[in-house]
């Protein structure tokens, strides 16, 4: 089996977003970026899939920045075996990163794709759905156990009201929450030998998509800030406050 | 102009977010449609017939929509899609699993997580877990929408009485099978429609100490939520989980125990109406968005608050 793990480089979870000056997004100039945090989770499971003798090969893809290349590189160091980057500067919504995923699939036959279920920094969270709507396979949303059983895979969702279990046809895309695994560190000897794993680079002009985006961002804000409040010395103090002056108790 | 909201619904009671979703479908205009999908789900219609705002409520009750598997919803939805300018979902994991699906289907961009309606096709969305406001147009013919449902009151559930037609669901795609739903078992309110929440962190140390939580929430008639870390520690289960990657509630008062206040887990529970804080730590991020902070060891604290109550 081949797994493909779709990866986003995006703003360091620790850091606060902050709106810039001409309110068109958020800041990035030196920011510190990372591997989307539900990525790294995806990334992991599917090199665990390969240790369990599931996989065979993991190949990760990212669609974005050139600087991408850093994240998929780290992605290699922690265990995948090949990387491909579909180069554009300009940001993609999900429909049309789905339509790239579709194109890539064609080429690569993967039988299962990993996906965050959400990116953090535009918290979409349809990825994974578009990508599954769009090859006509199955999905499986939100997950926090896989497993995979031939042609078929039992996989248990974090919903609303609890843990919900499905189960899907090979070949699936399932999108994972953050307690699927434990993501594990790239050790420094794997960080070397990563520099020399496979990595494809293809121009997104080249794939002739209509990947043009629906979407205008007209302006971005910040949220209200919440009025400062007060540090009560003891708690009848707080239940008095709650009862007589916010009156919510 | 006429808008559909796909109702959310658990073996026939309709689940509160729909009526937030009817609000969102005012706010944007023209007439509202309530779809109920299910098996079993006449009940759901009912309910949703009485909703005020409501035109028609179309129901496709097949027993190929029990679980309501991804596949076939978005299949029934894309089915009477031409007949809406605008399909609202809530972006609960309900709505968040199938209106991708439908919207890549349809080729449209979905909008995800609306918090305001600006005009018929502009809207405000929080990006970066909540740090931005985005303000975004879109120009597809049909717009995809799940809503923040904090962020729109709910229609009254009494007083409409619109028409109830039946829909013929889509062919099994059988692509995907529903095993069943292992729910934890509360008798309290839930959370997300709950006034009162009171939520604790990694600073309870173990799950047994969540009775003493649960003891102050039972005098509050409040529901118990959790961090991301109290839930990774496995002292609570899942769905108890406040945040970006959890729940998203907005009660009108909560009282966060023992959690610091990362970023995350604020853009679950920062639109509360009143904030309290207890925390040992007087430096604690959660302590900038609490209206009452009080610095002292919980283990003090809580069964003070219960006794005091
Ligand atoms: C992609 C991503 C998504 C995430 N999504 C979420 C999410 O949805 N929800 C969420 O909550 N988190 C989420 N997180 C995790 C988040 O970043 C924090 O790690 C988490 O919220 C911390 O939980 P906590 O406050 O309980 O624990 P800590 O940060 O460890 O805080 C514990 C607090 O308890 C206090 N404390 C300890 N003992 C006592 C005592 N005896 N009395 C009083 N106070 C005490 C300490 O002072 C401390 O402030 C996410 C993280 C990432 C990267
Ligand atoms: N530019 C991208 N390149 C590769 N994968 C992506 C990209 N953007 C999003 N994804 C994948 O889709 C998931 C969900 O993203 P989103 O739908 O934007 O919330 C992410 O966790 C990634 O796995």
């Amino acid at each position: 089996m081949k797994v493909l793990v779709g990866i986003k480089r995006v703003l360091d979870p620790q850091v606060k977003a902050r709106v810039n000056g001409d309110r068109t997004g958020i800041d990035l100039t030196n920011a510190k970026m990372t591997m989307n945090p539900f990525c790294e989770n995806a990334v992991e499971e599917a090199i665990r899939l390969k240790e369990a003798g599931t996989a065979e090969e993991v190949v990760v893809l990212s669609i974005g920045p050139a600087k991408a290349e850093e994240t998929l590189r780290n992605a290699l160091a922690l265990g995948a075996d090949r990387a491909i980057l579909v180069h554009t500067e300009d940001t993609l919504e999900p429909l049309a990163l789905a339509k790239v995923f579709k194109a890539i699939v064609a080429d690569e036959q993967p039988q299962l794709i990993l996906v965050g279920k959400q990116a953090i920094d535009d918290d979409c969270n349809q990825t994974g759905q578009m990508v599954s709507a769009l090859l006509d396979w199955p999905q499986a949303t939100f997950a926090s156990k896989l497993e995979i059983n031939g042609d078929t895979a039992k996989v248990t969702r974090e919903v609303d009201g609890g843990l919900e279990s499905i189960d899907v046809n090979m070949p699936a895309v399932v999108t994972v929450d953050l307690r699927l695994n434990e993501p594990r560190y790239a050790s420094l000897p794997n960080v070397m030998k990563a520099k020399r794993k496979p990595l494809e680079k293809k121009e997104l002009a080249d794939l002739g998509l209509d990947t043009a985006n629906r979407l205008t961002t007209l302006e971005v804000s910040e949220p209200p800030a919440r009025d400062a409040g007060i540090v009560v010395e003891t708690v009848a103090e707080l239940v008095g406050k709650l009862k007589n002056e916010a009156k919510v108790i | 102009m006429s808008v559909l909201v796909i109702a959310e619904h658990e073996n026939g009671t309709l689940v509160g977010s729909t009526l937030n979703t009817i609000s969102a479908a005012l706010a944007i205009g023209g007439d509202v449609d309530v779809l109920v999908a299910g098996n079993d789900c006449q009940s759901a219609a009912q309910a949703a017939a009485q909703a005020v705002g409501v035109s028609r409520v179309r129901v496709a009750d097949d027993s190929t929509l029990a679980g309501q598997l991804a596949e076939n919803m978005a299949d029934l939805v894309v089915s009477i899609a031409s007949d809406y300018s605008h399909i609202l979902a809530p972006a609960t994991t309900f709505g968040k699993n199938f209106m991708p699906r439908a919207s890549a289907l349809l080729d449209v961009s979905q909008i995800s997580d609306i918090s305001a309606v600006i005009s018929a096709d502009t809207f405000e969305r929080p990006i970066y877990a909540g740090n931005a406001l985005a303000k975004v147009q879109s120009a597809d013919n049909i717009k995809l929408i799940t809503v923040r449902i904090t962020k729109f009151d709910a229609a009254p559930a009494a007083g409409g009485s619109a028409t109830i037609e039946p829909v013929t669901a889509a062919a099994d795609t059988d692509k995907s099978r529903y095993l069943g739903l292992a729910a934890s078992e509360s008798e309290r309110v839930e959370l997300t429609s709950a006034a009162v929440v009171v939520s604790g962190g990694r600073g309870m140390q173990s799950g047994d100490n969540f009775p003493m939580l649960e003891r102050v929430a039972d005098k509050l008639g409040a529901a118990v939520g959790a961090s991301r870390a109290a839930v990774d520690a496995g002292f609570v289960p899942n769905d108890y989980q406040v945040g970006q990657t959890g729940k998203v509630i907005a009660p009108d008062l909560y009282i966060a125990v023992g959690i610091s206040g990362a970023i995350q887990h604020l853009a679950g529970m920062k639109d509360s109406k009143v904030i309290v804080a207890i925390n040992k730590d007087s430096e604690a991020p959660i302590f900038q968005v609490a209206d009452y902070g009080l610095v002292a060891d919980l283990f003090d604290a809580v069964p003070e608050l219960e006794s005091e109550l």
